[in-house]
């Protein structure tokens, strides 16, 4: 299609399942793409229908997630020029501290599932870490 | 936000048998709304009413404030569930038809979409898989600058890889005032382009909601809710 030269991702990139709300599974890829620094600070992100497109979604669905983060302060609109990411850098680390925390607390759980206590984790990811460096 | 379809009490008997039995529903503006139900659940039946194939048995069926006639017609764009085209035509003969029936035809768009899916405007339909015809004519119909398009079944007898296209298609091509109705029974394919779903059963609504709200309350996809509520 045209006008979707030049969007960052490849459409498998955005991996979305039909059990969750499909614009939180949006918001949590976007989140990603800007701290990881595909998205910079201030850049101009697609327009709305092109990203759906790409998305293959709703472009209301679409809508919401941009919505939602633009609550969240995360993106900015320019009345006449579109949407923005913000350039406020502080806030982007704050998300980024976020998704580490979120991450882990995840990991944790399962390690407790699993049936492993604190200090036996610690100590296999003091393994696996040598490993890796290894 | 305007009000595109607004029915009620809609019935629909063929004889003894109720197709549709006191149908309310109204259809706003700016939404991709599936339509779905198990086979024979009057889903047809319904589009049949709207695009005037049929008519109501009882109750009101209103497009924009006005009955089911001309006016209705020049704004609503029908892809039915079967074919209605010559298979002696060309494509580019369907395409001359079209564009001197429909108004707000736009055959530039057309040619572009036909390119992009390999298909030759030479071609006689006769000629073409049941798959390549199929979308042809879903190409004819999202080349309208309709306010309302009604697919039934649009996307049934073609292979993963177009449906992937052809629903790339849909959501690139249609204005954000206007709103798409699509039949299917192909939930999984098609549920995350959609944002509203009205759930049809034994000529009866049981469901009309927001895909996303759904998700939320029932923690499932619609697909899931669907073999859930059409449990055979």
């Amino acid at each position: 299609m045209e006008g979707t030269k030049n969007i960052k991702h490849s459409e498998n990139e955005w991996h979305l399942t039909s059990d969750r709300p499909v614009f939180i599974q949006i918001m949590e890829k976007l989140k990603l793409d800007i701290v990881t620094g595909i998205y910079q600070p201030g850049d101009k992100l697609p327009s709305v229908r092109d990203l759906a497109g790409e998305a293959a979604v709703n472009p209301n669905t679409m809508q919401r997630a941009f919505s939602e983060l633009e609550r969240e302060g995360l993106v900015y609109t320019q009345r006449t020029n579109g949407r923005f990411i913000t350039e406020d850098i502080t806030m982007i680390d704050q998300l980024k501290e976020q998704m580490a925390l979120d991450a882990i607390s995840q990991f944790l759980k399962s390690m407790e599932q699993l049936g492993f206590s604190d200090e036996e984790t610690m100590k296999l990811i003091k393994e696996a870490l040598k490993e890796e460096t290894a | 936000m305007n009000t595109l379809v607004t029915c009620k009490e809609l019935t629909k008997t063929y004889g003894k048998k109720t197709a549709l039995n006191h149908v309310s529903l109204e259809i706003e503006s700016g939404h991709i709304i599936g339509l779905l139900g198990p086979n024979g659940s009057g889903k047809t039946t319904f589009i049949k009413l709207l695009n005037g194939l049929l008519t109501p048995t009882s109750g009101e069926l209103y497009v924009k404030k006005l009955p089911v006639g001309i006016e209705s017609k020049k704004i609503i764009s029908y892809l039915p569930d079967q074919t209605y085209l010559n298979m002696n035509n060309t494509v580019q003969d369907v395409l001359d038809y079209f564009g001197a029936f429909y108004a707000d035809f736009e055959k530039d768009r057309a040619y572009q979409m036909l390119e992009s899916l390999k298909i030759s405007p030479k071609d006689k339909l006769k000629s073409m898989s049941k798959g390549t015809k199929e979308k042809v004519q879903l190409i004819l119909v999202m080349s309208r600058r309709a306010e309302l398009y009604v697919l039934d079944e649009p996307i049934a007898g073609v292979d993963p890889a177009a449906r992937d296209y052809i629903l790339q298609t849909i959501l690139t091509n249609y204005d954000p005032e206007a709103s798409i109705l699509i039949s299917t029974h192909l939930i999984s394919d098609i549920e995350n382009i959609l944002d509203q779903v009205i759930f049809i059963k034994e000529g009866e609504i049981c469901l009309q909601a927001s895909v996303d709200d759904i998700r939320m309350q029932h923690q499932k996809s619609i697909d899931a809710l669907f073999r859930e509520v059409f449990k055979c």
